[in-house]
């Protein structure tokens, strides 16, 4: 086994004959036996690179390899090692349940009898079994996921590659899932995961890869980030916009990171949470000005990137409203 | 993950996404209804509506309506493999399989079989509603089986070159209407509902040796037990060049769509 999971070379890859350049010149390094965070939001590059990782479309310059296989020449061996699992869900509606991943079983040349023992178990495993018989069509938004997830796990891939394992997903189906993964973690497997959520990517990857415009801004452990843009956001709600703009003549010193201001609205990073919001408070309180509410949180991933890159982590595809594929995106 | 040789893979590729699309038939069984109330309602309309004006000769128009509306049916058919990959390829379903190790051309040949099965059962229950009507074929059995397979083989070619249509539309309502512009003259001008002798000279030429035409020509002459001249055999030709250009041309879309 190489020492790698995933190893990549400067991965170019555009689209629309070359006027979109989704990804500009990446280099990952992804150990083995960990979950490994692509961040970014969307537009970044992530699904991307997952699908240039996963043999779908091959990248415009650069190398990569995966399991020590090169995705371009080796793709079928690429493919025998990966199991990939992705936001939109795909199962095929129309099949149950079972019949779903006896036919991805069989894609991955099992033995019929083997493809449906491993429907079952992984059903058992993912709390399907009750909706084995049932038609994918008729499932929850979790269930789907579980069920995409299992998919990716028929052939036992030593590598999974998770394009937002969650967006979508209600709080209690998120954290199942969380659980799932760190399950599988466990086991060996390595994943490589692409979150739009900090607070997703800080639970689960011990090592991150930030992503905007199809480049890497920045790479490290969660807390190495973290550190990077101070421990905590503070938030102050004003109640008039002349209030925020006066407040924040008197805090401003209180921020590590550039100050955020929406209307009435101010965020910045501090470095020390409780500390900073009592010091802002009293000399708020001191001039006359008074908060419509307080809040002191972790770190988003517009924190971060307002923090990396001084912009906004902008919405630019509209790839979760319209699931159609081809070269849209980026 | 296996020393199987991996032609036979390739076939057991194409037999799992054929049962997964037949399957699919099957549970959304309104597709299948509108493929046969469709070619009911032709026959219907034609037998009753328009047929005692159209002059046949010395054959019932009946007998001259419903290897017409057979060989409609099954080109028809093949309008929902466009259909059916446009949907797959909306879905995402694509993108998993070219993910899995199997052969790239399964998705498609497991497409195009599947349709072929679902032609299959449509021919069977239009030729009964031909019976009930008043079809009487007097060619015999065998050659009626004949022509059966020939116009399955035809649509299953023609199915490869909506394949590359469904490939490349953008959604599947698009997919359909692509092919329309296709379908319709090759099946209206052509000698599937009416002698093309009434037609204007123009359009006779077309209407005589398009492959539609050739085929509805060879269809009806074994089905009728009239003789049909090489109609048969070019339209088998036809089917051979048209599989050979375009599921290639098809393929090559596949693996490029991404």
């Amino acid at each position: 086994m190489p020492e790698y999971a995933v190893e990549t070379e400067d991965v170019v890859r555009t689209f629309r004959d070359g006027s979109v350049r989704a990804l500009d010149g990446v280099s990952l390094r992804v150990p083995r036996g960990q979950v490994f965070g692509l961040l970014g939001p969307n537009g970044s590059g992530k699904t991307t690179m997952i699908r240039i990782l996963s043999t779908i479309i091959a990248p415009t310059a650069g190398t990569a390899r995966v399991n020590g296989f090169d995705v371009v020449h080796d793709a079928d061996k690429v493919r025998r090692s990966i199991g990939l699992a992705g936001q939109f869900a795909t199962v095929d509606e129309n099949l149950t349940g079972v019949e779903n991943l006896r036919m991805i079983g069989r894609l991955n040349h099992l033995s019929t009898r083997d493809a449906l023992a491993k429907a079952r178990e992984l059903l058992d495993r993912f709390d399907l079994a009750d909706a084995a018989n049932r038609i994918a069509k008729t499932y929850s938004g979790g269930m789907r996921r579980r069920l995409d997830l299992a998919a990716a796990l028929v052939a036992d891939p030593p590598l999974l590659f998770l394009d937002e394992p969650t967006t979508g997903l209600d709080p209690q189906s998120r954290l199942g899932l969380w659980n799932i993964i760190e399950g599988l973690v466990e086991g060996g497997t390595t994943v490589l995961l692409t979150t739009q959520y900090l607070e997703e990517a800080d639970r689960l990857a011990r090592q991150l890869v930030v992503l905007d415009h199809g480049r890497v801004i920045a790479q490290g452990t969660s807390s190495e980030l973290k550190s990077q843009l101070g421990a905590t956001v503070l938030s102050l709600n004003f109640a008039s916009a002349p209030d925020a703009e006066r407040g924040l003549g008197l805090v401003s010193d209180l921020a590590a990171t550039p100050p955020n201001v929406e209307g009435t609205l101010v965020e910045f990073t501090v470095r020390q949470g409780p500390a900073s919001a009592a010091d802002a408070l009293r000399r708020l309180d001191t001039a006359g000005i008074t908060l419509a509410g307080l809040a002191l949180r972790e770190p988003s991933l517009d924190d971060v990137f307002l923090t990396l890159t001084g912009h906004r982590a902008e919405d630019e595809t509209s790839d979760v409203a319209s699931p159609r594929r081809r070269g849209r995106r980026r | 993950m296996s020393s199987r040789p991996s032609l036979r893979w390739a076939i057991t590729d194409v037999a799992t996404i054929t049962r997964r699309n037949i399957l699919a038939l099957v549970r959304v069984p309104i597709s299948v209804v509108f493929a046969i109330v469709q070619p009911v309602m032709f026959v219907l309309l034609f037998r009753y509506v328009f047929g005692g004006a159209i002059r046949t000769g010395s054959t019932a128009y009946v007998n001259f309506l419903i290897p017409g509306i057979l060989v409609q049916t099954t080109i028809f058919g093949s309008i929902g493999t466009a259909i059916g990959l446009a949907e797959d390829l909306q879905r995402g379903l694509i993108e998993r399989f070219r993910a899995l190790p199997m052969a790239r051309m399964a998705v498609l040949a497991g497409r195009t079989v599947a349709d072929v099965a679902r032609n299959v059962l449509v021919l069977v229950v239009i030729t009964a509603v031909g019976f009930a009507v008043g079809f009487r074929p007097g060619g015999g059995v065998v050659p009626y089986l004949e022509a059966s397979l020939l116009m399955l083989f035809f649509a299953f070619c023609l199915s490869w070159g909506f394949a590359y249509v469904g490939l490349a539309a953008p959604n599947s309502e698009t997919a359909q209407a692509m092919t329309f512009p296709v379908v319709f003259p090759l099946t209206f001008a052509s000698s599937i509902f009416v002698p093309v002798t009434g037609m204007p000279g123009w359009l006779q030429g077309f209407a005589r040796n398009q492959p539609v035409a050739q085929a509805a020509d060879a269809v009806r002459g074994l089905m009728l037990g009239q003789p049909h001249g090489s109609s048969a055999w070019l339209t088998l030709a036809w089917g051979l060049g048209i599989l050979a250009v375009l599921a290639p041309l098809a393929t090559a879309r596949f693996r490029r769509a991404g």
